[in-house]
């Protein structure tokens, strides 16, 4: 039953994956890198554990998927700056304590702007309609998010309810990935509720172009292990396609009624992602037929109020970018566990619990060597 | 981002549907789908809103999927065999047994 | 390190009971308290549940709580009962099931539904008689309209008992058990809290302990070595205290952690660890393994431990918690502030 994920998380299954995991990549006799550019990816191998369960000579890296650090500073503070206004700002609760040039969102919110954390656009909806101030949703997210405030804005929305767009398209930045020199990436495990929405097809000009294997995989313990199974199998046999590894949720083409409503509101632009220079089609904007709607258009956003902080002096040191992009680890930043803490971040990838540095300072670097524990885990019930 | 969770629909009511996840019932939004759905059917639910429908069928598609991986990964060896005892003895347990609270 | 807003002002995670919170207490509240209490006696230095006063060959145990909850009612309980029950649930805690009396500090926001406040008062009634702890004093005040959130309740509570159990007691060998399913509580209020539109049966477990714990004393006894209730932060925050004091490595294994379908459900669609979410009617205790099934058993005969289990087991090693998730292993992480949905 769908309704029951367990069945997706049963251990018997999970460590059979895990030994052939571990036989595939013996095959292949050297290290092999492959990345993965979600978030949701990242946030499930860790919080299952299954980093400690793969094998030594297969780097799973996480790339720039984290939707939440890759948003931009700029993008940061014109929601501050719109606060400071005394615009209501609706965020996705993910966003609160990223830092901008000078502060983050929580701090605007401790200072007396009106924040409100919702998890879902509709919430923020519903509040502009209890209120007669002017209520701004900050839309951050990849295409799976962008799609339902492309349904919103497409529906009816209330005079007081405007948008603004930090939305991201994920496909351009895996062309990024690729090209950049120095890549070690033999593969790609492609997001798959993006796919769900995209359909798996948009990955075959990649595959084409890179020589890049991509497997679309789901979201569970086993869709992750089995997904990455499969993509090592296909660089261990020099295949160059896409595999589809989560058929119960994507198909070729995708949800064409969705991905209609998305194109019909966004049009994707070039811009920066947080960290990363240049993202040709990697921002999604409003087209002009939704400048009603369009918080950038509906007010004159001073953003020279949010520079009245000194910004961090560290701001300079961090190396989010090369580390979303798979270059750097956490560990060769400087900053790094000691200026840079969940607690005091200085980069977005501290902040975000699908962070790679926020992910590897809890879960990992400098914790006990987990594969001991293995052994004591057998507790009686 | 979020994990997308999946649950079945309960009530439908126009471009609203109930849906239950673990008998906590939450309303989804219907504008994104782009399959008919009905009472019974499970759906991927994202930020309140159902982006697909998942046939029923394609869940066990997908487990079959994964035991397929495993014996073609396995190859002819002794550890493939294991590999499908475990499997099969692991059937077993879920039959056999409940965990605490679940 | 560059100066935050923390360094400057207290923030909202300051008082969700996680690293921070412990921070503020540490660096500010408990300075130079110590000084006043005879050698062996425990107080804020220990930053146990409650302090421990040596009185001849006894123990006075003292512990104090406020509560501003909202909201003020919420699935399965309220104010009253919480104050109650938590105050009563801290000293059971150090091991004193016999509650000598309770105080109740009430400070009321001018419009206050006079209603709301008698539902409150026999909440409170009801509590204290179940556990057999009277309220015996107490205090009244007003502030005015915008002043303050609705009301605000502050019990202190007073017990006696032979032995003190501290939080700090635990070695390599010795078991981790759960008194029933977790993060009811929280889960209840985030839901009613937040308006997350999420129906179903999901209530909070606010029940006063020490009926239970008399009776785990009584199946354990000096073999019963540690005891906590995982308030704000959750079962998380208690084991790394657990684990941080005794200088020990707590091995937690996910899928004996009893949980409910509804507490799974609104954890799956919010992103929220239920380990980190609070819970008001429940212990983790920690027992030498000799003991471990007496105590199982003790707990499951009593109503409020029916989905008793034991989840985990300590080992040497540095303070941490392991979580064996089934398919893998990780650290546990301590929660930073207040649990936010996550964009879901």
């Amino acid at each position: 039953m769908a309704g029951d994920p367990l069945k997706f998380r049963d251990p018997a299954r999970a460590r059979a994956l895990t030994s052939a995991l571990e036989r595939v990549t013996a095959d292949i006799g050297r290290e092999v890198s492959v990345m993965h550019v979600c978030g949701s990816h990242e946030q499930a191998i860790a919080r299952f554990g299954l980093r400690a369960t793969f094998p030594k000579d297969l780097n799973v890296i996480m790339g720039p998927g984290c939707p939440v650090c890759i948003t931009d500073v700029p993008e940061i503070d014109e929601a501050i700056a719109l606060a400071r206004q005394g615009v209501h700002i609706a965020t996705y609760g993910d966003m609160l304590r990223v830092p901008g040039s000078s502060r983050s969102l929580a701090d605007a919110q401790a200072e007396g702007g009106r924040i409100h954390v919702v998890y879902s656009i509709r919430q923020a909806l519903d509040l502009a309609r209890t209120l007669q101030d002017q209520v701004v949703f900050f839309a951050t997210g990849f295409e799976t998010t962008a799609v339902t405030t492309a349904a919103v804005i497409l529906g009816e929305v209330p005079g007081n309810f405007s948008v603004l767009s930090a939305h991201k398209y994920i496909p351009p930045v895996m062309e990024i990935v690729a090209e950049m020199p120095g890549t070690r990436v033999e593969g790609f495990l492609a997001a798959g509720h993006a796919a769900a929405i995209t359909g798996w097809g948009i990955f075959e000009a990649f595959v084409k172009e890179h020589d890049i294997p991509v497997v679309v995989a789901g979201f569970e313990p086993l869709d992750i292990l089995a997904g990455l199974l499969r993509l090592v199998e296909l660089v261990r046999d020099g295949d160059r396609v896409v595999v589809n590894a989560f058929p119960r949720c994507v198909t070729r083409d995708g949800n064409l009624r969705a991905q209609d409503q998305l194109w019909k509101v966004f049009r994707p632009i070039g811009g920066r992602w947080r960290g990363i220079a240049h993202v040709p089609n990697g921002n999604l904007r409003l087209r002009d037929e939704w400048a009603h709607v369009d918080a950038r258009k509906r007010f004159r956003i001073d953003l020279a109020t949010v520079w009245d902080q000194a910004p961090p002096t560290l701001a300079h040191q961090c190396i989010c970018g090369d580390i979303m992009a798979g270059i750097s680890s956490p560990n060769d930043c400087p900053l790094f566990g000691h200026a840079c803490l969940p607690d005091s971040p200085v980069g977005a990838c501290m902040v975000s619990s699908e962070g790679t540095c926020r992910i590897w300072h809890q879960y990992g670097g400098g914790g006990p060597n987990l594969s001991t524990y293995g052994a004591m885990c057998e507790v009686r019930r | 981002m979020c994990l997308g969770v999946p649950g079945r629909i309960v009530a439908i009511d126009g471009l609203v549907a109930v849906v239950d996840f673990w008998g906590m019932r939450r309303e989804v939004r219907l504008e994104l789908v782009d399959q008919s759905v009905a009472v019974g059917d499970y759906i991927l639910n994202h930020v309140g809103y159902a982006i697909r429908r998942i046939p029923e069928s394609d869940i066990q598609g997908t487990l079959d999927l994964y035991e397929q991986l495993l014996r073609e990964a396995g190859g002819g060896d002794l550890m493939a065999a294991d590999v499908r005892a475990e499997l099969a003895a692991s059937e077993r347990q879920r039959v056999d047994g409940k965990n605490n609270g679940r | 390190m560059r100066t935050t807003l923390a360094d400057e002002r207290v923030l909202m995670k300051h008082g969700a009971g996680g690293r921070a919170m412990r921070r503020l207490i540490e660096e500010v509240m408990t300075v130079g308290l110590a000084e006043g209490l005879k050698p062996g006696d425990l107080g804020l230095n220990a930053m146990d549940d409650g302090a421990a006063i040596r009185i001849g060959d006894r123990w006075l145990v003292m512990t104090t709580d406020s509560h501003v909850v909202q909201p003020i009612f919420f699935p399965g309980g309220d104010i009253g009962r919480l104050a109650v029950s938590g105050t009563v649930n801290d000293l059971s805690m150090m091991g004193a099931t016999e509650v000598l009396g309770l105080t109740c500090a009430v400070v009321i926001e001018e419009g206050f539904s006079r209603a709301d406040l008698i539902r409150i008062q026999q909440s409170m009634r009801s509590a204290a008689i179940e556990a057999n702890a009277p309220i015996v004093t107490g205090d009244t005040k007003v502030m005015g309209r915008g002043e303050l959130d609705g009301i605000l309740l502050n019990t202190t509570g007073v017990a006696i008992t032979e032995h003190v159990v501290t939080d700090a007691g635990l070695r390599p060998g010795d078991h981790i058990l759960l008194t029933g399913a977790i993060a009811n509580h929280g889960f209840a209020v985030m839901t009613a809290r937040h308006s997350l539109q999420l129906e179903g049966n999901l209530v909070s477990d606010v029940a006063p302990l020490n009926g239970l714990i008399r009776n785990v004393l009584a199946a354990g006894g000096r073999h019963v070595v540690a005891m906590k209730d995982p308030t704000r932060g959750g079962v998380s925050s208690a084991l790394h205290e657990m684990a941080a004091k005794a200088n020990v490595t707590i091995v937690l294994e996910e899928a004996a952690v009893p949980v409910t379908d509804e507490a799974r459900a609104v954890s799956e669609l919010l992103g929220i660890d239920p380990l980190h979410v609070a819970n008001e009617g429940k212990a983790v205790i920690g027992v030498r393994p000799s003991v471990a099934n007496a105590v199982l058993n003790a707990l499951r005969a009593h109503p409020l431990g029916r989905d008793a289990a034991i989840v985990g087991r300590v080992v040497e090693g540095r303070p941490c918690v392991v979580l064996d998730t089934g398919v893998g292993r990780r650290l546990l992480v301590e929660p930073e502030g207040e649990p936010l949905p996550r964009i879901c």
